[in-house]
């Protein structure tokens, strides 16, 4: 699948990375490599990169052999995961991780975490993240992740958006909030607006999803490669 | 799907009663006729006639002498065919695949057909075949190879009626139908075979395969080329089993289905693609891309199935047409896109699930278990591919990797729970205010804000370039306090209609000119 989401926030792709990607598109079903990795999984976190492909690899190897699952690994690719909403990343990974792995009182944190961060609960979100910090703390980058998350969602879904609505969503307020908004504005053409009653008024950045008539009409495009088909007709 | 057996439930250690007066040495008339056509068939490369002694004479025999015993045992019979190696191979094939479907395969036969399997796949693999086999059969070899696969691993998880030796046995041969063994013979098979590459060079009409239906017309050999093409549907369902519908997927990905193509040659194999490929975007929330191929397979269906009446395959077909309609019906629940789906599908679909769409919509109790229902009786015989551990006290443990994925469906469908609830309202209101609608749901303002978000969440998924792509029926923006609805207009597709028709045209001139040649 060509959702080789390596978000590179880091641009630099380490030779050993390089490496593991291979393994994996090589060789995916070859327990030898279990250790790369977990190592992967590691330099993932410290180097604020992702491959799911990767993960779902070794997810696969503990699968096929359950007596070398490291659980504090699987918590790592779990909290990457939830990292990479609005994708279904935290969802594909359970689906390989066994129940009686799940019942463990981390795993059900995070799956409490998923939950909210699925039905939009941001609030909640936020005041359960704040109890389960030594889970989501260890990988950097957690929080910058979750907001850009929320902030997707909320472009989706307003053209303008009340500010403590927003404040609630990325968790930002008061000084912070206005340095935050001050970026956004310079940075992703987000406008402020001075609301009716209740303050503030964020003009997020248009889109088909909250401004519906720029929706591209799919239907009158063909791909290219359709119409080659026809060429030797036409020609 | 080459015959019918979904239920290993009956699979016991020992043979039945009929077996007794079975002789596997006997090799009656019809069958020594039977091996020697087909093997001259074989090497003659007669395509047309393998496929009919393959598809009519075999079941045929089957039907009237070995309905309830194992056909002669290949040692019988090799002195008829020259004792050739390779042919022994397929004959022991059809031999294990014909046990599987009328008898229960003791756990020595099961090891055994992984044995065979593992020499015949070396032998294409790493030997020269030069023959030229049928598509049926060749699919069937894919498709039953995972079956077995899956009917050993539900077999091995039942543990507590195991008896020591079954124990000692599974200790003693772990490599068979191990995992790792299965999914690297598949993946072997697609590299070996360069399909992929193959069928991207076809694209740019340096190579034919799929206008030949995968055969070689140069004197070359299509079983390695075809195997690895199937081994790709093979590797989707494998992973399906597992749970890992992305990789699956991604399996699945060098074939455009979208197209025809060889995999919509053999029915079995058309079938299992899409209801797999359907099943894991269900699973992926990609419910749009589920139902228009649900859609598109269940009309097919509906088309042809008339003319498979007489086939081996025609129970099967039967069984995931009914499956696909319940996965349609809980996409269509989940996701209420009925523009998508064509008349005739649609009222058949009334017909069997109308009454329990209308209760899943509820979303209480009942809903609930209406989902359980329809998901436990449609999903893939899910398992677990790991050994059990032999010394803790035996436990069974087939049911666990469907569990898991039931909940995990459930707890989906739980999250979406208050989705159909905002629909109802969208559908009657062009504008209205967050305080109103906030009323009428019974629910306060913060709430609805959150249940609107998740609305937006759970219908726009991200496709596999990592787009974001819309599968609402009914979608809205919200601007300060103030909800627009706006309804989404199905998109046809005039341009694929108009290339096929050009095609068609094109293909009935031709026609023509050659008339008028002769």
């Amino acid at each position: 699948m060509g959702r080789e989401r390596e978000v590179a926030q880091k641009q630099q792709q380490s030779a050993t990375s390089f490496t593991v990607e291979q393994l994996v598109a090589v060789n995916p079903y070859n327990p030898d490599i279990l250790p790369d990795l977990e190592n992967y999984v590691n330099e993932q976190v410290s180097s604020q990169t992702y491959s799911l492909d990767a993960n779902l690899c070794l997810l696969r190897l503990y699968q096929f052999e359950p007596e070398r699952m490291s659980t504090q690994i699987v918590a790592r690719i779990l909290v990457k995961a939830l990292m990479a909403m609005p994708a279904p990343d935290f969802s594909l990974c359970l689906f390989l991780i066994p129940e009686r792995v799940q019942m463990e009182e981390q795993f059900k944190t995070l799956i409490v975490l998923s939950h909210y961060l699925e039905t939009a609960r941001f609030r909640q979100f936020w005041d359960e993240a704040a109890k389960s910090r030594h889970l989501v703390e260890v990988v950097p980058g957690f929080e910058q992740a979750v907001q850009a998350y929320a902030i997707h969602v909320l472009s989706l879904t307003y053209q303008k958006v009340p500010r403590s609505i927003l404040a609630e969503a990325i968790n930002i307020e008061g000084l912070s909030l206005d340095k935050f908004l001050e970026h956004q504005v310079v940075n992703c053409g987000w406008i402020l607006e001075k609301g009716q009653a209740r303050g503030q008024l964020i003009v997020l950045p248009r889109n088909e999803f909250n401004h519906p008539e720029l929706k591209k009409n799919s239907a009158d495009s063909i791909p290219l490669e359709h119409i080659t088909r026809i060429f030797p007709i036409l020609g | 799907m080459a015959a019918s057996y979904d239920y290993d439930d009956t699979a016991g250690y020992s043979q039945t009663a009929e077996s007794l007066s079975y002789d596997p040495n006997v090799v009656p008339d019809s069958v020594k006729s039977f091996a020697v056509h087909l093997y001259r068939h074989i090497r003659e490369k007669n395509v047309y006639e393998i496929h009919q002694m393959y598809e009519t004479s075999f079941q045929t025999l089957s039907e009237r002498m070995f309905k309830d015993t194992p056909w002669p045992s290949v040692d019988a019979v090799a002195k008829f065919v020259d004792n050739d190696h390779v042919f022994c191979l397929l004959y022991r094939e059809m031999w294990f695949r014909h046990l599987y479907a009328r008898l229960s395969p003791t756990l020595k036969q099961r090891i055994d057909s992984w044995d065979n399997y593992c020499s015949l796949f070396q032998v294409v693999l790493h030997g020269v075949v030069n023959m030229q086999l049928p598509n049926q059969w060749l699919w069937d070899m894919v498709d039953e190879f995972v079956y077995q696969f899956q009917s050993f691993c539900q077999y091995r998880a039942k543990m507590k009626n195991k008896t020591e030796q079954e124990i000692a046995t599974l200790r003693q041969f772990d490599q068979a139908w191990n995992v790792y063994g299965v999914l690297n013979f598949l993946q072997a098979l697609v590299e070996k075979s360069m399909i992929i590459q193959i069928l991207e060079q076809e694209k740019e009409g340096l190579e034919q395969f799929t206008s030949t239906d995968g055969y070689d017309y140069d004197g070359g050999s299509n079983v390695l080329k075809v195997l690895g093409y199937f081994s790709m549907v093979g590797l989707l369902r494998v992973h399906c089993l597992l749970g890992d519908y992305h990789t699956g997927l991604k399996c699945l990905l060098p074939i455009d289905i979208s197209q025809q193509g060889v995999y919509t040659i053999v029915i079995g194999s058309h079938i299992t693609t899409i209801y797999h490929y359907g099943f894991a975007n269900l699973m992926l929330r990609r419910y749009v891309e589920a139902i228009r191929e649900f859609n598109k397979i269940l009309l097919y269906i509906y088309k042809i199935k008339q003319y498979h009446q007489k086939s081996p395959q025609y129970e099967q077909i039967l069984k995931k047409n009914e499956q696909m309609y319940a996965l349609l019906a809980i996409c269509l629940s989940l996701c209420p896109q009925v523009k998508l789906v064509d008349e005739t599908v649609h009222s058949q679909l009334r017909e069997k699930y109308g009454e329990k769409m209308l209760r899943m919509q509820r979303y209480d109790d009942e809903a609930f278990a209406l989902y359980d229902e329809l998901f436990s009786y449609a999903c893939p015989k899910f398992i677990t591919p790991s050994a059990p551990s032999y010394e803790e006290p035996l436990v069974n443990y087939n049911q666990d990797a469907y569990r898991l994925q039931l909940k995990l469906f459930l707890y989906e469908v739980k999250q979406q729970q208050l989705l159909s609830g905002v629909r109802t309202f969208l559908n009657v209101y062009s504008t209205i205010s967050l305080g109103k609608l906030a009323t009428y749901m019974e629910v306060d303002e913060p709430t609805l804000r959150t249940i609107l978000m998740a609305y937006k969440h759970k219908t726009h998924a991200v496709d596999s370039d990592g787009k974001t792509i819309s599968n609402a029926d009914i979608d809205f923006y919200i601007d300060d306090d103030m909800v627009h609805v706006v309804e989404s207009k199905p998109a046809k597709r005039y341009g694929d209609y108009f290339l096929r028709q050009i095609v068609k045209l094109e293909g009935v001139m031709n026609d023509m000119d050659r008339i008028k040649l002769d």
